[in-house]
């Protein structure tokens, strides 16, 4: 051992972020040594307050990712338990150590499993790197947060965010928010489906698909990690398209799986695809959003519109999501909590168009209590499908609390 | 040592330990709020005959080493300036260091407020200048008070309590420095003109009444008569004239920006929907406003709501804004009782709408007068940076100890029949809500509402305000438990950083008393963030 000590050359790693501009993360330097235990070099914000607690983790940490003897400097911006665990565990990583050994922290409760139609008008988007955002997203509301792998990941990060992402999602409180994760493509997915699946996301985005068989691909990577570490909770599917050609396969990527949920449409990448410029109107992406809400629903999945990129225009974020209802999207995503009570307004069904449907049904109700099989409201004869779009639109109001539950006979008293 | 008189240390009405006696004076400990009242008559300057000043009205000296020679500067005298020019004042270092110049020593400087512009009476101090400073420190002057370094105590006022200390004769200003915007040769004064223009004076009011001495320095002198006025010539000995008495790029901002922090938004707008919900937003209503993220944010929020309910707001009191500005012109807010003016369009308005008034510490906030303002209100939203699960609040010390801010009006607003604190429930992985704060600012008692990111905390002596609000699916939630689930997140209670059994200064109550100690700190942290507070 002696020996081997002496010829070892130290294996060094670094990851994360310090500095004045940084909250709520830190770096860390790891490097082995062959003897001498563990030495921490620590400056912290918060030292007064947890500077004894944060070297007890440290050791905690390395001690399970069976480091005995290392050098570790952390600067530390106050960052949270979680965020510290990870950010060790990426750089002993990067060092080449502790492979296949992982730190999880203590598992927060989670809110009910996710139904496959549950509602899903807003999903806010979190990078994966930036842990300071992923404490309070579930306090403003939105439906989902998604914890980003891809896009707002830069490449050299994806190992650090991946660990990142896995602890949050365990260790996090997202509320009643629905817990997404958007992966990379495969093959880098693979490994982000390795270290996420375990954690029971309820919903995994997989960016940039073209065809039914990428989606397979994935759905046989879920199934397989899922199995192995005994995942009782739904994994739901939300296939990206973000090309011509993923946009002529919809139909196809939205019936791929079983697991699918919805699919969605990426306006950056898709606009990029065609070579037009992407337009405040979206008059470029007019045929592909059509596209994905009748494919969508020809496969009895929800079609999610794409993010509204101007966070202080929320006068045009409010048309844009008005203008996505009236097509038939049920949803869109958002880069900033302000977005999300914007979001909620224009998916929701307008007081003028509840007073309506609340007639039809009640027209409808009163029909079939007198055994009528024509419904009729003032001189007008309602149509079936009208009746069918109004029950639905009124269940759909009552789970978006706009109107309040009917009592069950249960509930009666 | 500190003080230089013998102390020994009490226990007061908050469970504080303070001194029996600061900077030589004996202090009343603090004996529970509206618990004592003073009597005896206000203090006086000086009898002076017009005789003695220049029939033309013309009081203009060269320059302020003259006027100071001329004020008759001695040994241990006490110098007075306001801080309405903020982080751009030049006009209180220079006459600190132009008497330092001339010889004096050990003076106490007794500022409204000192700024981070002010770093250099460090020297003064060290050079023996300066005895001490009485007023709030922050920044360099914090961190070097809070080191046992300044040979005097330092005292913490509000801004009524400033006024009542004066009034009540518990501090004599010997010379008073005015900086103002816009003044004639007779000494008339004015804030809310020329190109130093910082709104209201109020906070040099007191001074110019109280002080034997008066001097205002301009940079902006008219032809007699200088209209309007806030400060009476009839009060000044010297008008001295100068280039520039500030840096107007630091004495107010040229736009005022709101938060985008979604957490500080998230507050802002909890605090809107409890004021709306629990019926304090009705018609003809008041409450206070700051130019602090939050309390921007909190009033664009408040403005949705008034104009979606149709409702008026009285007259609000501030810490005014172009936010606030926007409100009167759209008749949506009566008036504004302006006690300081943050930004440009703020400026502008208090020169030209009648309905933006300057008010002073005396009408809006002194304990010693015949009511003020402060009580008048119906809501004051206000900041903190600790606050204990029996609503007692910190707002002059960082959870380490070190001065970070002055109280300001913060305990006079106190007093408002709704006081709500809005605070980020952590900050830094630092839990706001704590077992006990490092420094009592205000007691308990007077702090009804604890507005964070996680959920409302109603102080229980407040039933009133807890049934208005039951069933308006506002997150309201008792204090323990935001503690503990904020503890949770943070990994664990914070350790309470030591502090030397070695008082550095005190924090005065609104009627004079001692509130509690500020101790001197032993642990420096050099990783910890740079702190630079406001007044």
């Amino acid at each position: 051992m002696p020996a081997a000590a002496k010829i070892s050359t130290s294996r060094r790693g670094e990851a994360g972020r310090a500095g004045d501009d940084v909250r709520s993360d830190l770096y860390v330097s790891f490097e082995e040594r062959g003897s001498g235990g563990i030495e921490i070099d620590l400056r912290s914000r918060v030292e007064l307050y947890y500077g004894e607690v944060i070297r007890r983790q440290v050791r905690d940490v390395l001690c399970a990712l069976g480091i005995e003897h290392a050098f570790i400097e952390i600067v530390d911006e106050g960052a949270l338990p979680f965020m510290i665990a990870a950010r060790i565990e990426a750089a002993v990583r990067r060092a080449g150590l502790a492979q296949r050994k992982s730190v999880l922290p203590e598992a927060a409760t989670l809110a009910a499993p996710s139904q496959r139609d549950r509602l899903r008008r807003s999903r806010l988007y979190l990078p994966g790197n930036e842990p300071k955002y992923f404490i309070n997203a579930g306090l403003h509301g939105p439906d989902a947060v998604i914890l980003d792998l891809e896009d707002s990941v830069h490449y050299a990060e994806k190992d650090a965010a991946r660990l990142l992402v896995r602890n949050a999602l365990r260790a996090v409180d997202f509320g009643a928010a629905e817990r997404m994760v958007r992966i990379n493509q495969l093959p880098l997915g693979l490994a982000d489906l390795e270290e996420i699946v375990p954690q029971s996301p309820d919903l995994i985005l997989i960016p940039k698909v073209e065809t039914a068989d990428q989606v397979s691909d994935v759905v046989g990577a879920i199934d397989s990690i899922a199995k192995g570490a005994s995942v009782a909770r739904p994994i739901w599917l939300m296939p990206i398209l973000e090309s011509a050609l993923g946009i002529e396969n919809a139909f196809a990527i939205a019936t791929a799986a079983e697991r699918i949920a919805a699919i969605t449409i990426g306006l950056e990448d898709y606009t990029a695809d065609l070579g037009v410029a992407k337009t405040a109107g979206g008059s470029e992406s007019l045929y592909a959003r059509m596209r994905v809400v009748n494919a969508a629903h020809a496969a009895h999945v929800q079609a999610i519109d794409s993010v509204y990129g101007d966070v202080a225009d929320t006068e045009g974020l409010l048309h844009w999501g008005e203008a996505s209802r009236a097509m038939g999207f049920e949803g869109m995503g958002c880069i900033h909590p302000v977005q999300i009570e914007i979001i909620h307004r224009a998916f929701a069904p307008s007081p003028n168009e509840l007073e309506k449907v609340l007639a039809i049904v009640a027209a409808f109700e009163e029909a079939q209590a007198r055994g009528l099989a024509v419904v009729s409201l003032g001189s007008k004869m309602i149509d079936a499908p009208v009746v069918q779009r109004a029950v639905k639109l009124v269940a759909l109001a009552r789970k978006m609390g706009i109107i309040a539950d009917e009592p069950t006979a249960g509930e009666a008293s | 040592m500190s003080a230089g008189v013998a102390t020994s240390l009490v226990t007061n009405a908050a469970g504080r330990r303070v001194p029996t006696h600061v900077n030589g004076r004996e202090q009343a400990p603090y004996k529970g709020v509206n618990q004592h009242c003073s009597t005896g008559n206000k203090a006086a300057p000086p009898i002076r005959s017009s005789s003695d000043y220049p029939a033309n009205g013309d009081k203009r000296v060269p320059d302020l080493e003259t006027a100071l020679r001329l004020c008759g500067l001695r040994d241990g005298m006490t110098i007075s300036s306001h801080h309405h020019l903020r982080d751009g004042d030049r006009v209180a270092l220079t006459a600190l260091q132009t008497a330092a110049r001339m010889g004096a020593k050990d003076l106490v400087w007794f500022p409204s407020a000192s700024f981070p512009c002010h770093e250099p009476v460090i020297d003064l101090m060290k050079s023996g200048a300066v005895h001490h400073i009485e007023g709030s420190m922050n920044g360099p002057l914090g961190d070097y008070c809070s080191h046992g370094h300044m040979r005097g105590l330092g005292v913490l006022r509000s801004h009524g309590g400033r006024w009542q200390a004066v009034q009540d004769g518990e501090v004599h200003i010997d010379i008073a420095v005015i900086a103002a915007p816009t003044a004639d040769f007779f000494g008339n004064a004015d804030g809310s003109h020329g190109r130093s223009a910082c709104g209201s004076l109020g906070f040099a009011l007191a001074d110019s009444v109280y002080a034997d001495r008066v001097i205002v320095v301009t940079d902006n002198l008219l032809p007699f008569p200088c209209v309007p006025w806030q400060i009476q010539g009839n009060n000044v000995d010297y008008v001295v004239e100068v280039d520039s008495i500030g840096d107007p790029s630091m004495i107010v901002s040229g736009t005022t920006q709101i938060t985008r922090s979604p957490d500080r938004l998230r507050i802002s707008e909890l605090v809107a929907r409890f004021l709306r919900d629990c019926g304090i937003m009705r018609d003809g209503f008041s409450f206070q406003a700051g130019a602090g993220g939050i309390a921007l944010a909190f009033v664009d929020y408040l403005a949705g709501m008034m104009k979606q309910a149709n409702v008026k707001a009285g007259f609000v009191r501030g810490g005014s804004t172009k936010y606030l500005v926007d409100l009167l012109n759209e008749g949506l807010i009566g008036y504004i009782l302006d006690g300081q003016t943050f930004d440009l369009d703020a400026v502008h308005s208090i020169a030209s709408n009648p309905r933006h008034v300057a008010t002073s510490p005396f009408t809006s906030y002194n304990f010693h007068g015949k009511g003020n303002f402060a009580s008048m209100i119906d809501a004051a939203v206000l900041g903190a940076t600790e606050v204990d699960v029996n609503f007692n609040a910190n707002v002059v010390t960082h959870s380490d100890g070190r001065l970070l801010h002055g109280i300001g009006g913060w305990q006079n607003c106190l007093f408002a029949g709704c006081t709500i604190l809005a605070v980020p429930s952590f900050r830094d992985r630092i839990p706001v809500i704590v077992d006990e704060v490092t420094t009592v600012t205000g007691p308990g008692e007077l702090i009804d509402v604890v507005a964070t990111e996680r959920g409302i905390a109603i102080n229980p002596r407040r039933q009133d305000l807890l049934d208005a609000v039951k069933g308006k699916g506002l997150p309201i939630r008792p204090i323990e438990e935001l503690q503990t689930e904020v503890e949770k997140i943070c990994g664990g209670k914070p350790a309470k950083p030591r502090l030397l059994d070695r008082p550095v200064a005190v924090v005065k109550w609104v009627d004079g008393t001692v509130l509690d100690t500020v101790w001197q700190v032993v642990d420096d942290n050099p990783y910890a963030p740079k702190v630079s507070g406001g007044e």
